[in-house]
């Protein structure tokens, strides 16, 4: 049976085939749908972590138990879970694990496009990159004989083209694997210096091992063809360039960490030019170089920025591109904007009005940094709103702290907020923080959190209340408003940011698109009594339109939050059915 | 090596996910090769978003590059704008004539561009249709996506039956009567 896979259904799907019994991750674009797809099969245990470690270290004990085990993140989150993941590429393994990274060229959903692949050359693990839907299902399998066979966790690598796009997968059996037995080995198992000095030696024997592995694995495959140019590629890339250059000859990596190294000289050998094409850094190009194989052209003609595509091949390789009207005129961009109804946006336009400085974080309530709302300073990574607030306060002092907020929502607050909380509580700052719980994690499509009350699976589970954590790591001034009452809320900032003590107040209204929302009917505006005033234009809401000197409602996209009416001086918005 | 490429544009939370699925499914059940590519997460809050279909013997790439596109499928008419340099020399562009204001708009640090499909009409082979109105007709402003599937679908030489089938299975019992309407409406148009 043939099924049409997204790239992550048919990780999960590979997952399940390989006899998978272990997953937990933490949701990041483009990787999500590989752990809420894990679950859905009953053979397999999945669960939602705080975070990227607990999720690495969660599987690593789990494969310590004797099951096969996986874990899920974007690329950022790898630096998150880095810390068990180098240490255990020299504990090894007892049942196979896999990681999968999932990287974001053209930061499509990401705040950087960091290569993944230096990863694993730095914790010396062996990284495989499939190209499709149908490479991710086989790749998983192939990823546990090789984490089972050379003692390693084994990476997958994958990236946004990969993980969203969807072809045919043939759907084949599990392939159940009984628990191997857990075994108590010190001398394997804990990583103290004695130890770990002799199981250094062990990695460096294993990588060896996988370089040899790597010669002969039919993972990386020489398509020979047209011996004008030869191309070295691996993952989308190696689509792209056989839509641009179908009969050109082509070594295909699967295998991206070690890298097969004669296998790519005799490649060299038979063709006139090599050209290496892979997206971010020249990671296969900078290795061939090093070990002395002539590279034709490589970063020096793709260069380091963003996703390839079949034309960005073809030109710059000097091919004929498909002829193309442009528009001819500028087109407004279309950026992303916080939906209709959002909880964020009252908080947003107090913040706004109140010009203060906003160190914000990783979640839909960045989009707060775009017009209208304007209302963001930074945003640097998960959890960094509070860690950066406290040192800005530091520094500036009690004035500044009266003007700044770190804005940090509900899930990124459990994944690494909390110790940010505790060292303003430690070392006696008066920063105020804001935590805007919205009930799940929004951007990533909807995910439970510890904090919802409710696991992967919607079963009930003990709900961690925020404000609880708060005081229990010794901040005294904890809060909680409705930010669709701009009023309040506004007087809840004015005085905790007045206190000379630390604060955090929790910011709390459901997502607007959760099912369990409801909807008011769409105002409307009287145009009789519209002053054309724009107050209401300010709080940045798609389905206000101003034009001939008056506002007016979108009530296709409306959903009635009035919102905008409690901007209005002049009463102008009407409560009643469009229809 | 023959493949059909297949634009769907619009702006997040219109529905395109919906239509390229339907679309996806009609294509397989004819046992075509077939790759669908999109992006999820940030881009989908009222964003510009875009789905490529590709489909034929064997396809490599997932998706659709400038010049490529032998339908372009528009859910909104700015967006057809922005997204014509993909259509290839002898493609269509097929859009919906509605009009949804990007924030730049909103604030006013942009206008609207005026008589866009007369200009996209002088340069490519154009199907405008308000499906809008049409899916309001249908019984709900939801149906915009199966009404442009409705529009498509007479453009393409794949039988009424095979899309019919295809609604059947992937919208929910209690709204197929009204997505077939939607459908019927959007073949039917111009």
């Amino acid at each position: 049976m043939k099924k049409l896979m997204l790239g992550n259904q048919a990780v999960a799907r590979g997952l399940y085939e390989a006899g998978c019994r272990f997953v937990s991750s933490y949701p990041g674009t483009p990787s999500t749908e590989i752990t809420e797809q894990a679950a859905l099969y009953d053979e397999i245990y999945a669960e939602w972590a705080p975070n990227e470690k607990v999720a690495a270290e969660s599987a690593v004990g789990a494969s310590l138990a004797g099951a096969r085990s996986f874990c899920a993140m974007k690329h950022v989150g790898f630096n998150v879970a880095a810390d068990p993941i180098f240490t255990a590429s020299y504990t090894g393994v007892n049942a196979g694990l896999v990681i999968c990274v999932a990287d974001d060229p053209g930061m499509h959903s990401s705040q950087n496009e960091q290569d993944s692949r230096h990863y694993a050359v730095a914790a010396k693990l062996p990284m495989l990159e499939p190209s499709d839907s149908t490479e991710c299902r086989d790749f998983v399998a192939a990823a546990y004989e090789i984490s089972e066979t050379f003692d390693t966790p084994a990476v997958l690598r994958t990236c946004t083209r990969v993980a969203h796009s969807q072809n045919l997968v043939e759907l084949h059996e599990r392939d159940e694997k009984a628990l191997k037995a857990y075994e108590r080995n010190p001398r394997k198992y804990v990583a103290a210096p004695a130890n770990a000095v002799l199981r250094h030696i062990e990695v460096e024997k294993r990588m060896d091992a996988l370089r040899a592995f790597a010669e002969t694995t039919p993972l990386n495959r020489a398509e020979m063809g047209d011996t004008e140019i030869g191309f070295v590629t691996s993952g989308t890339c190696y689509l792209y360039v056989k839509e641009a250059f179908p009969d050109a000859s082509v070594l295909k990596l699967g295998l991206v960490n070690p890298l097969p190294v004669q296998k790519i000289r005799d490649f060299a050998d038979k063709v006139k030019k090599l050209v290496v094409v892979e997206e971010l850094d020249g990671v296969i190009e900078n290795h061939l170089r090093a070990n002395g194989i002539r590279v034709d052209a490589g970063k020096d003609i793709f260069g380091l920025l963003g996703e390839l595509s079949q034309n960005k091949i073809r030109r710059a390789m000097g091919a004929a591109l498909p002829a193309f009207d442009g528009y001819g005129e500028a087109v407004p961009g279309r950026p992303p904007v916080m939906c209709p109804g959002c909880p964020h946006r009252g908080l947003y336009t107090v913040l706004s009005k109140l010009k203060l400085t906003v160190l914000g974080d990783i979640g839909c309530y960045t989009l707060g940094s775009g017009a209208p709302l304007n209302a963001v300073d930074s945003v640097l990574c998960m959890g960094a709103s509070i860690g950066m607030t406290h040192g800005f306060t530091k520094m500036l002092g009690a004035e500044a702290a009266g003007r700044t907020v770190a804005v940090i929502g509900d899930s990124t607050f459990m994944h690494s907020g909390i110790t940010g909380v505790v060292n303003l509580a430690y070392n006696k700052s008066i920063a105020t923080v804001l935590v805007l719980d919205n009930a799940i994690t929004g951007m990533t499509g909807h995910q439970q959190n510890p904090t919802t009350g409710l696991t992967l699976q919607n079963e009930p589970t003990y709900p961690i209340r925020i404000e609880d954590i708060c005081r229990a790591a010794g901040i005294q001034r904890v809060r909680v408003v409705d930010p669709q009452d701009m009023a309040a809320t506004e007087a809840a900032l004015k005085e905790e940011l007045a206190a000379e003590a630390p604060s955090v107040i929790i910011v709390r209204r459901p997502c607007a698109l959760l099912k369990y929302v409801k909807h008011n009917p769409p105002l409307s505006i009287d145009p009789d009594k519209c002053r054309g005033c724009r107050s209401c234009m300010k709080i940045g809401c798609p389905a206000i339109r101003f034009a001939n000197g008056k506002a007016s409602i979108d009530a296709t996209l409306c959903v009635g939050c009035g919102l905008c009416e409690q901007m209005c001086k002049f009463g102008a918005f009407e409560h009643k059915e469009v229809r | 090596m023959n493949t059909t490429s297949i634009m769907i544009v619009g702006v997040g939370g219109q529905g395109t996910l919906l239509a390229s699925k339907l679309l996806g499914n009609v294509l397989i059940a004819r046992g075509y090769d077939v790759k669908l590519s999109e992006v999820h997460g940030m881009s989908q809050r009222g964003g510009s978003v875009v789905t490529y279909v590709r489909y034929g013997d064997k396809v490599y790439s997932p998706i659709v590059d400038q010049g490529e596109a032998d339908y372009i499928l528009s859910f909104e008419i700015l967006e057809s704008a922005r997204w014509i340099s993909y259509l290839k020399k002898g493609g269509k562009l097929l859009t919906n004539t509605q009009k949804t204001w990007p924030m730049p708009v909103i604030t006013g640090a942009a206008a609207y561009p005026e008589g866009i499909v007369e200009k996209l009409s002088a340069m490519a082979d154009v199907v405008a249709v308000d499906a809008l109105a049409l899916a309001e007709q249908a019984g709900s402003a939801k149906a915009v996506n199966v009404v442009l599937i409705g529009v498509l679908s007479k453009q393409m030489d794949i039988p009424e039956e095979a899309w019919l089938k295809a609604i059947e299975e992937t919208v929910p019992p209690k709204f197929l009567e009204l997505n077939k309407k939607a459908f019927q409406l959007g073949r039917n148009a111009r």
